[in-house]
Parts: C-alpha cells; structure tokens; sequence
C-alpha cells in the first residue's frame, strides 16, 4: 500500500496526466521505494488502484529490468558490462566481484548485504568501467576502488 | 554587470571550440546564473513576441536535425503538427539516452539544465503544445533530481506555467521516469511507456503528430536538439547555419569513450575530423597503439576500421558517404588488441536483452546471432557459421517494426565486412582444434 505521504503526491501526481492508466511507473516506482520489491500483493493494491486488470500490472513490471519481484540485497550492485566498460576492464571488476561477494549475477548473499546485477551501458561510457549501488554511480573503477567501496559498505 | 553571455561566448572562444550547448561557466545550472550568464531564457523572451509558426520557420532555416540518432530535420518536424487542433499537443523531450556508448544528455540536466527547459518551452510555444513530458531513464534518477530543481525554479520565476512572461501563452513540463528499457527511447515506444503500457513500438503510420500520446497530435525530440534551440532563437538561423558542416549544422556533443587517453564529451562544430576528435582533444590512444576499429555514433551504426579514419570528417553526410552513420554522436576507440568477435558478440547480447519481442525477425534473430558470435568468440565456431550470421542479419533488416531490428542488424553485418579474415582465421583454427 503506498504510504500516507506517497497517497498525497499519487493525488497530485494525477493532475499530470489525463489517464489513471499513466500512472503506472510512478506508483511503481513509489511502491518499490517503500518496499525495496514489488510483491504479488502489491501489484493486486495497484491493480485496484488505478482500475487496471491485474495482468496488466504483473506485464509492466515484468516488462522494466529496474522492478524487483523479489527482495534485493541491502545494496544492489548493478555492474555495467557494455562495450566502452567492457574495453577497460569490466570483466576482471566482475570476477572481483563475484570472488569478493561468493555469488554470481543475479544472486544475493546468504546475509541479504548484497546483490549482484550485470547490466546493460548506464550512461557512463566516458568514466568506464562502472557500476551502480542502490542508484548511485561509481565509475573509473580497478580492483582497488572496488575493494574500497565494499569496505565501506556496511 | 557583465551580461548575457551568448554573445560573448565566440569571442570567448575559438570558432572550432565553439561551446554554445556547455559553455565553461560556473554554477550555469542555477537560474540565477542562467540569467545573468547564460541565455537567461532571453530567446524564450524573443520567440513569445514572434508568430508560432515564424518560429518553426526559423528553425527550419537553421537546418538543425535530430541529436537523438536519425538526423531528422528538426523544423520539419515540428511543421508535421497540425496548426489548430481540438484536441490537446503534447512535446515528448525523450531523455532515455540507452544507447551504448552514448552519455551526452546527462551533460546537460547536470550543467546546462535551464537551456534544455528553455528549448522545450520554445518549441511548445512554436507548436501550441499544453504538457512537455520529459522522459528520463530510470538510472539517472540524479540527474531527475537536478533537473527537478531546475524546472522547479523556472515555475517560480513564471517561465513555465500560466501565462508565461504575461504573453497569454500556458504551458506544463513534468519528468517520467522510466525504469529500464532500452526500447523506450523509440519514440512510439516511449509513448506507450508514458501511457502506461509496456513499453512497445507502434505500427506507423499513423505518425505521433497526428496521433500520438493518447491518440493526439505528439512531437517527440531528443534532449540535445532541444538544448539547441534557444540558440537558433537568439542568434538567428542564419548565424547558426554557418557552424559546421553545410548539411548538418551546429555543434554536436561527441561523447568519446574506449581506449583514449581522455575519454568525455566534447562539443564540437559538426564537420571536425575524427581523427582531431582522438588526438587532439581525446589525446590519442594509450601506449601509442595503433587503432584497430571505431564505432562512430553508438553502438548501432556500422563500424569502420582504423585504416578507414583519416580525413573522415564527423557529420551525417560524410558518414553516409562511408557507409555509416553520425547516430547519437558516441564515438567508441578500439586498440589493436582489442577482440573483435567479443565486441561484436556483447553488442548482440545487449540487441536480444533488449529486443520487446514483437516481431519474429528481431526477436529471434537477435538470439541467435547473439549465440553464433558466442561461439565463435569462445573459439567454437564452424566454417558456415559466418554465411549462417550474415543471413539471419539480412532477414531481420528491414523486417522489423521498429528501428532497434536494423540497428542490431548493422554492427554485425559490419563487423563482418570490416574484419572478415579475422572471422574466418578464427573459425578455422575452431575447425582444426576440433579435430586435432
Ligand atoms: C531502439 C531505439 C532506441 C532509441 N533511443 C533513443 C534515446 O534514448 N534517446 C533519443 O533521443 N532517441 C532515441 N531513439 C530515437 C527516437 O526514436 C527519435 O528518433 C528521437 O528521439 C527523435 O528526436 P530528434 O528528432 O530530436 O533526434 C531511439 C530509437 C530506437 C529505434
Ligand atoms: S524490431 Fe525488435 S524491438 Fe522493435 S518492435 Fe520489433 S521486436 Fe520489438
Ligand atoms: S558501456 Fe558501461 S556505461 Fe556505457
């Protein structure tokens, strides 16, 4: 269920567009926020919400890689392998990562800290190679950086 | 006071780095000083006092096209719109900037955001559109927030909103935030995203300006095209015209990225040699190595080989002449010991992840290119493999509803033809580890 706070701006946000239907990335989005996931449940409330079938709903989510249907570590590691990341290195970050965290992509430890994500160019081509935690940009990795900021992440 | 600054801005700098889109000006993405350094929404001022439709024509005459890949004719387009309309006009400034090897637009929201708005704003006053939505990929979500404030501040100070500057005219601008989806920058894709369907390309015709979001008159742009348009306005098309090459005018904001020294965005007139963009503002490649291939506008437009570059020159018609094109702008370096059959299969990797399913040809096609080049970059390929690659490459082009069937089609047709005894080495020693 969207939070009180999130009602109100669903309520404010509805004067943007001129179909309940197009609100359906930013309920989505704000669902995810609260819950870090969006459960079967959650997608039934928003369903209900804005007067779609439910199989509409589970077809969006499904449809956009950056939906969870189930939790994710504490940080989400989402690791660029595209080709200008790719060219500098992306590969040896990953089995740094992979060698760090004990689990491949798509994996979570068994301490629920972390997740691993291989992705698609997020954009940083100029500062490769890269990689995203909970939405914030690392870029200009090596190895040592790598070891850093998994250091630092509690 | 010092003021506004476009004017100074070429005496400032040399012709060659003409740098109208991120000019070097500190804190540029505050209003304040947007307004009293920057364009200071001076053009928006200009255009509200001319007719709609002398604006289009200014900017047709300006000859800027697309910064979003296709190279469309930017007035042209917005002439597309029907003049009066019942029903309301919607501008689509497309912000999902997927492409790989591209990473232009995330320049401006972070150092020049007011000159995007202003852009917007003027061609939602050119075209009579009600709402800009700007459609952001779900990955910048800081770059959303920068652009937020900047939108924000625009509202407050009447720039956006009812009765813009006292001129009668209203307009709105809200972000979407998309959430992962290459295909959503296709611009009937992008539509459905912000309807809130998953995110597939539509049949056209019918084309977005006669029924676009919702089934109203729709103008989609890219962020950059946008971002030019407060020039065109202020300095007039035929001041414009004259940056660049003749046929694709103005400056283009090259992001280059592989190996060079000095990877970035570099805004450059149109027309720069691309070998001046590696060299001399890229510092050329790491450890002297020669260049082995280069992917000139992201990842798909067709590639050239380092034997190909000199004297090439950066703009869509000398693109065209060799066979590719300039795209998004995203120049892509590959040294001499760079793994072409690597480069070529992860690029297909990304064209099948990314595929919406639609239609037979991309989606299957994609899959198993993506499978053969697997094979034949681990070093498992067969001799027919290559025939096999080009075949399903040709069916899938041209087949498609939308653009992505061609674009995952073309690097590999091109990889192919560019370094075709490479392929054909590496298949055979596959066949003869096979037997020995
Ligand atoms: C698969 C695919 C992805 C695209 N992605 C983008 C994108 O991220 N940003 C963009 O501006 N245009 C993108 N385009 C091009 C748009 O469809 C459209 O041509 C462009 O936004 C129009 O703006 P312009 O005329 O200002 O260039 C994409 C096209 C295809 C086929
Ligand atoms: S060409 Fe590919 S991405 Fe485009 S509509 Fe067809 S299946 Fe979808
Ligand atoms: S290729 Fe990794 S950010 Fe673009």
């Amino acid at each position: 269920m969207l939070s009180e706070v999130n009602l109100k701006k669903f309520e404010e946000l509805k004067k943007r567009y001129p179909t309940l239907k197009a609100l359906i990335l930013p309920v989505l989005w704000m669902i995810q926020e609260q819950e870090g996931y969006i459960s079967m449940e959650s997608m039934r409330y928003v369903s209900e919400l804005l007067k779609v079938p439910y199989g509409h709903v589970f077809g969006v989510v499904s449809f956009y890689t950056m939906f969870h249907q189930r939790p994710v570590g504490k940080h989400h590691i989402q690791l660029c392998t595209n080709i200008s990341c790719s060219l500098l290195g992306a590969e040896r970050l990953y089995n740094r990562l992979t060698g760090k965290l004990k689990v491949k992509a798509g994996g979570v430890t068994s301490d629920k800290k972390f997740s691993l994500e291989e992705v698609e160019c997020l954009g940083s081509c100029g500062t490769a190679p890269m990689m995203m935690i909970n939405g914030e940009f690392y870029e200009n990795l090596d190895e040592a950086r790598i070891d850093r900021i998994l250091g630092m992440l509690k | 006071m010092r003021r506004a600054s476009i004017e100074s801005w070429e005496c400032l700098s040399k012709m060659e780095d003409l740098n109208l889109i991120l000019p070097n000006i500190p804190h540029l993405h505050r209003l304040p000083t947007y307004e009293e350094y920057g364009g200071g929404y001076q053009a928006l001022r200009k255009a509200l006092g001319m007719k709609p439709e002398d604006v289009v024509e200014e900017v047709k005459k300006s000859g800027l096209r697309g910064r979003g890949g296709a190279c469309f004719p930017t007035g042209l387009k917005w002439s597309f719109m029907p003049k009066q309309a019942e029903k309301t006009k919607y501008l689509c400034a497309n912000g999902d900037e997927s492409e790989p090897g591209t990473f232009k637009d995330r320049q401006i929201f972070e150092f020049n955001p007011h000159l995007f708005i202003e852009g917007s704003l003027i061609a939602a006053y050119a075209m009579g559109v009600k709402t800009t939505y700007v459609y952001l990929r779900g990955e910048y979500h800081r770059w959303s927030k920068l652009l937020q404030r900047a939108i924000d501040e625009a509202y407050e100070k009447g720039y956006i909103g009812e009765n813009i500057l006292g001129s009668g005219f209203s307009t709105e601008m809200y972000i979407h935030r998309g959430a992962g989806a290459y295909i959503c920058g296709e611009e009937s894709a992008l539509m459905n995203s912000l309807e809130g369907e998953r995110g597939y390309p539509r049949v056209r015709p019918p084309f977005p300006a006669q029924f676009g979001l919702w089934g109203c008159p729709t103008t989609i742009n890219n962020i950059e095209t946008l971002a030019n348009v407060p020039i065109i306005i202020n300095r007039g098309a035929d001041w414009y015209s004259k940056i660049g090459a003749l046929k694709h005018t103005g400056t283009l904001l090259f992001g280059l990225s592989g190996h060079v020294q000095k990877p970035g965005v570099y805004e450059l007139p149109t027309g720069v040699l691309l070998t001046d963009l590696i060299d001399e503002y890229g510092g050329g490649v790491p450890g002297e190595k020669k260049i082995k291939a280069i992917i000139p506008g992201g990842s798909s437009t067709k590639v050239l080989r380092g034997d190909e570059i000199d004297g090439l020159k950066m703009d869509a018609e000398s693109l065209k002449a060799v066979g590719t094109s300039i795209g998004t702008g995203g120049v892509v370096v590959m040294d001499e010991d760079t793994d072409i059959a690597k480069v070529i299969w992860r690029i297909t990797k990304f064209y099948h992840h990314e595929s919406c399913g639609q239609c037979t040809p991309c989606r299957e096609g994609t899959g198993w290119m993506e499978k053969i080049l697997e094979r034949i970059w681990r070093g498992e390929g067969r001799a027919e493999d290559l025939d096999l690659l080009l075949d399903v490459a040709n069916n899938i082009e041209g087949n498609t509803i939308c653009a992505l069937g061609d674009a995952a089609a073309w690097p590999v047709q091109s990889f192919l033809k560019k370094f075709h005894s490479e392929f054909e080495a590496r298949v055979k020693r596959s066949a003869i580890a096979a037997v020995s």
